[in-house]
């Protein structure tokens, strides 16, 4: 079973089989989760985010892509103490507005890979914290620095990690 | 309709946004750990969880067969020096043993009530949340084993965290260091009480104390017991920086005695009994504890020695009653009462047990 969404005839549509539909943001969970017990400072990248915005730039679907962000988003959520919807509401934002821009741009190349996570993470940071001091009243902090600095290192990252799922794509 | 229609993704967003605040204001006014929340919590947490049990225990398997049976490499040069270490520790053990009991000693005099750590469960560290927003760790014990929320996470070091979330075959625990976590906290020397809670960066701050006390860097923290979750008297930390904080108290930042980013085992506390220490007949009783003892009561005179019976000294006829420690507070009163001064100083003294040659 293939699943992929067409939207455009300019920009190439990619298909991701099911089996990576699966496993792939599973594995990035699991690393998530399981890395920081030996290397603390693995918490900085957000893999579950990255792979987000790769499926929903790959697809070109809103509609996937906003799915996609939010089943990974809610799954992050319930490994955490903090009410669920927290990183579900972040990321199907960032799935919906990251496969539109898919749609509408070339997004293949490091450059724009490198911008376009830069900018994401930001968004996704600062929806995330609104939502949380918002609607789940938390007392949480954005560290303006810490998150720039996160910004980078996790767009540093996204290029070769989308190069390495890009051998997992297939035409549609 | 057709607006629908024409706005298809757009309205799926709205949709999907809609579900999960109205998910989220459900749970903000339900705080409970019941229901249809914990359901959807726990297949996310199946989905990634058991899979960090089969590689921790495959990795446990791998290192525990290296470690044990190939790699012995200095271990004879160890087991020396390990002996050393375990003669040393003894001796120290002697000396801690003898403040022990004098320290229990008072605890029943005055009737205190201290907390004993009777039942543990160690736990082996699987996982974590892999967020920065949310310091907590997943442990490999759950209901199963007894565990339930609110009980104490603790290492040799120091204090951890508190259980928060329980499943048949793990748990959650939430990190002191975590925003939303609070402990009660004492200093060491000074005797202040304040609350610990943990900042946005991962560090651990002590609030609540007035900014007119003094409270010195490298200061330790203990355990309040105030929260009723950790028992009074567990490390928590050093003083690493004190600062003027908000309002009128004191911003004591501490560096937590335990290594909260690189747990692999740790120690459920299950069970906290609260006991009177009992005085045990074999203690060693000596003048400076009957002294203490005495306090803040008037010593009793020495009677006259009656005339014509010369040589009839106090520290030469003891009483029966204190020729041999009393076994519990209520007795002790009358130890008290029944020691005399020696001859040669002030204050009453433990009278010698004679042994029969």
């Amino acid at each position: 079973m293939q699943s992929s969404i067409t939207s455009s005839e300019q920009i190439q549509v990619h298909r991701l089989g099911l089996p990576v539909t699966i496993l792939v943001p599973l594995g990035a969970l699991f690393i998530q989760a399981y890395v920081p017990i030996y290397l603390p400072f693995f918490t900085i990248l957000d893999l579950p985010l990255l792979v987000t915005i790769f499926f929903a730039v790959a697809r070109r679907g809103p509609i996937s892509g906003l799915l996609t962000g939010g089943v990974i988003g809610l799954v992050q959520d319930s490994l955490t103490h903090q009410p669920l919807g927290l990183y579900g509401i972040a990321k199907t934002i960032i799935g919906y507005l990251a496969s539109s821009l898919g749609v509408k741009l070339d997004v293949e190349n490091h450059g724009s890979r490198f911008l376009m996570t830069f900018f994401f993470y930001l968004l996704h940071q600062v929806i995330y914290a609104a939502v949380a001091r918002g609607l789940a009243s938390e007392a949480l902090q954005l560290r303006w620095g810490h998150v720039l600095i996160a910004a980078v290192i996790n767009a540093i990252i996204a290029v070769p990690f989308f190069a390495l799922l890009d051998k997992t794509k297939g035409r549609a | 309709m057709n607006i629908i229609s024409r706005h298809r993704n757009l309205t799926v967003l709205v949709l999907a946004l809609f579900i999960q605040v109205v998910g989220l204001a459900v749970q903000v006014k339900r705080p409970t750990d019941h229901g249809p929340v914990r359901l959807a919590r726990l297949w996310g947490i199946d989905m990634v969880v058991p899979a960090e049990h089969v590689v921790m225990n495959g990795q446990g398997w791998i290192y525990n067969g290296w470690r044990n049976y190939l790699y012995l490499r200095d271990v004879r040069h160890q087991n020396d020096r390990l002996q050393q270490e375990n003669l040393h520790l003894r001796l120290e053990l002697v000396r801690l043993a003898q403040d022990a009991g004098q320290a229990q000693r008072l605890q029943a005099l005055f009737k205190f009530k201290e907390q004993v750590i009777s039942e543990t469960i160690a736990a082996q560290v699987i996982g974590t949340s892999g967020s920065e927003n949310s310091r907590l760790i997943y442990i490999d014990k759950g209901s199963q084993d007894g565990l339930k929320p609110d009980m104490a996470v603790v290492v040799p070091e120091g204090i951890v965290g508190k259980v928060v979330h329980v499943f048949p075959t793990m748990a959650q625990v939430l990190e002191i260091d975590d925003q939303s976590s609070g402990v009660g906290a004492l200093m060491e020397k000074a005797r202040l009480q304040g609350i610990l809670k943990g900042t946005a960066s991962g560090e651990t701050v002590v609030h609540y104390i007035m900014a007119d006390e003094k409270i010195e860097v490298g200061e330790p923290v203990i355990t309040s017991g105030g929260d009723r979750i950790f028992p009074k008297g567990l490390p928590i930390g050093r003083v690493v920086q004190v600062n003027a904080g908000a309002d009128t108290f004191l911003s004591i930042r501490v560096k937590p005695a335990a290594t909260l980013n690189r747990l692999e085992e740790v120690l459920v506390i299950t069970k906290i009994d609260e006991q009177q220490p009992a005085l045990t007949p074999d203690m060693p009783m000596r003048a400076v504890d009957i002294l203490a003892r005495n306090l803040p009561s008037v010593p009793v005179k020495p009677p006259t020695p009656v005339a014509g019976q010369p040589g009839a000294t106090p520290a030469a006829t003891p009483p029966p009653a204190a020729t041999k420690p009393a076994p519990h507070a209520g007795d002790a009163a009358s130890v008290v009462a029944n020691a005399k001064p020696t001859a040669t100083g002030n204050h009453p003294a433990v009278p010698k047990k004679e042994t029969p040659r």
